[in-house]
């Protein structure tokens, strides 16, 4: 990442892990849990629609297919690493899906391309970025313009629409009264990312990576092999978010998805991930996806456009990370 | 033997490559005055771009630059429209481009939060901003005065006013960047901040300074481009940033800060600026733009990737890993 210059360069040792700052962060995800119940106990007083449990499902759509991607984001971002293109691998994956469909594919097809499409951008970048060593951020930068620009030249100013009968489950379908089949992948992500990152080896070097890549390399961890599979997980789940998203639209727009990545960088870091690279847990990117989401329903229901949310969500943004440090720096004083 | 390796005269060539191939199929493309065009279309990346580049020369990045255009020009011409002169629309939009680019800028310093979280939420409350003070309204020709709308269009010599104050702004980043000690300091903050430090650089102030310069000329680039294309509505340079972002990279300036030109830098917004203005001439749909633009970065990047890999260049190899 491009941030390491020292900050408090002659106030304190610059060590991140002795800061004031890293043991209020250690409460991060109970903090974070405190303002999504606030959040909610505050919209059940707002609306009365709120409690309903058809309109909570339906809330969900908020957040799920962002937060599906914010998992492989923040193991992306634990590593250093960060992908801006997960929005354009949406648009390439859906592109793809529309164009197999007009091929005459059926539905294992159809699923199988969205998630071999973005394998194969995840592939993309982690090859630029681990194999020839060039810098994340800019590498994605330049594929999310490479991989939308596909679609745009693929689709213009059309739309692949009619998609089979079958598709639609995904996006619209139930698996358990309320419960939709969305909540169930996010689920299912939301464990086997947490068993991934907090439960096997594989998840250590990660940690390792991000905190001190030196010293990462010296123990034996080959730096390079995570971080290829860290954007091939990242280009998997966005394969997994094209299906659900064009499942759900019915439709393929050359711009569909388009900001996500920003969205999906804002859950991830909400939910205590330091973009810094080398801390954070799943949890915590859970509970940052349900604060997102009922936020943004909550204000939805009192009839907030949605330009005026998104100034929310950014003061949210700045605000969580500011106000500890705000914080510790009165306590120094 | 040197100046031939350096980035700029390989961007260099590379540009008059391009131009060669179209005018060899369109002559009509190179003929001065669609050159001066051309410059004039580019003017607002470019200025956008070397706003970015002090900014990314410190090891930062602004993600706000467009949405601060966007409600800079908003503010314009609400000014224009209630009937303020233009002689006090132009340093009030510099002035408020500046302050929000402040505002960037001593989050990072005083609170050290790292500027890609804070320009990412600043971008959307900045823009969020231009709809609670329009509601979503637009802004069109017939409610902006003549002479707002004229003074961009104004030509001085066969160029523009926007080309002019453009090419001002290169020269002056010149002299700023080579000749000052606020120049030296962007590189030395992002060369080596800890070096910096002992020198006696404030890394924080100094990465401030960046952002203020950043949102001032994005400030100004916001009245130009509500001026000369005419209308302000809330998505304005929508997705912009990032194109900021890839001329910097194009022109060579290292994302891990410290090292870069204001040569480069303008080359890189010109290839993607003459691409752009190119695409229709030689009849190419406008829908492959982005594509072409994003293998255009990509390729830059590995290019200079391998040029940064020149035998004896790394003095500090830590420092060069850390980044």
């Amino acid at each position: 990442m491009s941030d390491t210059a020292p900050t408090h360069t002659g106030r304190q040792i610059p060590d991140r892990l002795q800061s004031p700052l890293s043991r209020a962060l250690k409460s991060w995800e109970a903090l974070l849990l405190v303002v999504a119940v606030a959040i909610f106990i505050v919209n059940s007083f707002a609306s009365p629609y709120f409690l309903d449990p058809w309109s909570l499902s339906d809330a969900t759509f908020n957040f799920t297919e962002k937060a599906m991607i914010a998992f492989a984001m923040a193991l992306l971002i634990i590593s250093g690493e960060i992908d801006l293109s997960v929005g354009a691998i949406i648009a390439l994956a859906s592109t793809t899906i529309g164009l197999a469909m007009h091929a005459g594919a059926g539905m294992p097809v159809l699923v199988i391309t969205g998630l071999a499409t973005g394998l194969a951008c995840g592939a993309f970048n982690g090859l630029l970025v681990a194999r020839f060593a060039l810098p994340s951020i800019v590498v994605t930068i330049g594929t999310m313009s490479l991989f939308r620009g596909i679609s745009y030249i693929v689709l213009g100013d059309g739309a692949f629409t009619g998609y089979p009968s079958g598709l639609a489950w995904f996006g619209q379908g139930y698996v358990f009264w309320v419960i939709t089949v969305e909540l169930v992948i996010f689920a299912l992500l939301a464990i086997i990312f947490g068993v991934l990152l907090h439960r096997t080896n594989f998840g250590r070097t990660v940690y390792a990576i991000g905190n001190n890549v030196t010293a990462a390399r010296f123990s034996g961890i080959k730096v390079e092999r995570v971080k290829f599979i860290l954007f091939l997980l990242t280009g998997l789940t966005s394969g997994i978010a094209a299906i659900c998203l064009t499942s759900r639209l019915g439709s393929t727009r050359p711009s569909i998805a388009a900001g996500f990545e920003l969205e999906v960088v804002t859950i991830v870091v909400l939910g205590g991930i330091s973009i810094l690279g080398g801390s954070g847990s799943i949890p915590g990117v859970v509970i940052a996806a349900f604060v997102m989401g009922l936020v943004t329903f909550g204000l939805g229901l009192l009839n907030v456009p949605g330009i005026v949310m998104s100034i929310i969500m950014g003061v949210l943004l700045i605000g969580v990370i500011a106000l500890p440090r705000l914080w510790a720096m009165t306590r120094r004083r | 033997m040197n100046i031939l390796k350096s980035r700029e005269t390989i961007l260099g060539l590379a540009i008059f490559l391009l131009l060669a191939l179209i005018a060899s199929r369109f002559p009509a493309f190179v003929r001065p005055r669609n050159l001066a065009n051309v410059f004039t279309d580019t003017s607002p990346l470019i200025l956008l771009a070397l706003g970015q580049m002090v900014v990314i020369l410190t090891k930062c990045i602004d993600l706000s630059v467009a949405a601060n255009l966007a409600l800079c020009g908003m503010i314009a011409a609400l000014m224009d429209g209630a009937g303020i002169p233009l002689v006090l629309i132009l340093p009030a939009v510099i002035a408020l481009g500046a302050a929000l680019g402040g505002v960037n800028g001593l989050l990072v310093w005083k609170l050290g939060i790292p500027s890609i979280v804070v320009t990412l939420g600043t971008m959307t409350i900045f823009r969020g901003t231009i709809f609670l003070l329009t509601d979503g309204a637009w802004i069109n020709a017939h409610q902006m005065s003549d002479a707002f709308k004229a003074f961009p269009r104004a030509v001085i010599l066969g160029l523009p006013v926007m080309g002019w104050i453009a090419a001002l702004v290169i020269a002056g980043f010149a002299v700023l960047l080579t000749r000052t000690p606020l120049g030296r300091a962007f590189y030395a903050v992002g060369g080596n901040p800890h070096a910096a430090v002992y020198t006696g650089i404030s890394v924080g102030r100094t990465q401030c300074a960046a952002f203020v310069i950043a949102g001032a000329l994005a400030g100004l680039t916001g009245y130009l481009w509500v001026a000369r294309y005419a209308v302000a509505y809330v998505d304005i340079a929508g997705g912009f940033e990032l194109d900021v972002v890839a001329a910097c990279v194009i022109g060579g300036i290292a994302i891990a800060g410290g090292s870069g030109t204001v040569a480069g830098c303008v080359m890189g917004a010109l290839f993607l600026g003459i691409i752009k203005n190119a695409l229709p001439v030689v009849g190419v749909s406008p829908f492959w733009q982005m594509a072409i633009s994003g293998s255009a970065i990509l390729i830059a990047i590995a290019f200079n990737a391998r040029g940064s890999r020149a035998p004896g260049r790394i003095i500090l190899k830590q420092a060069e890993h850390k980044s």
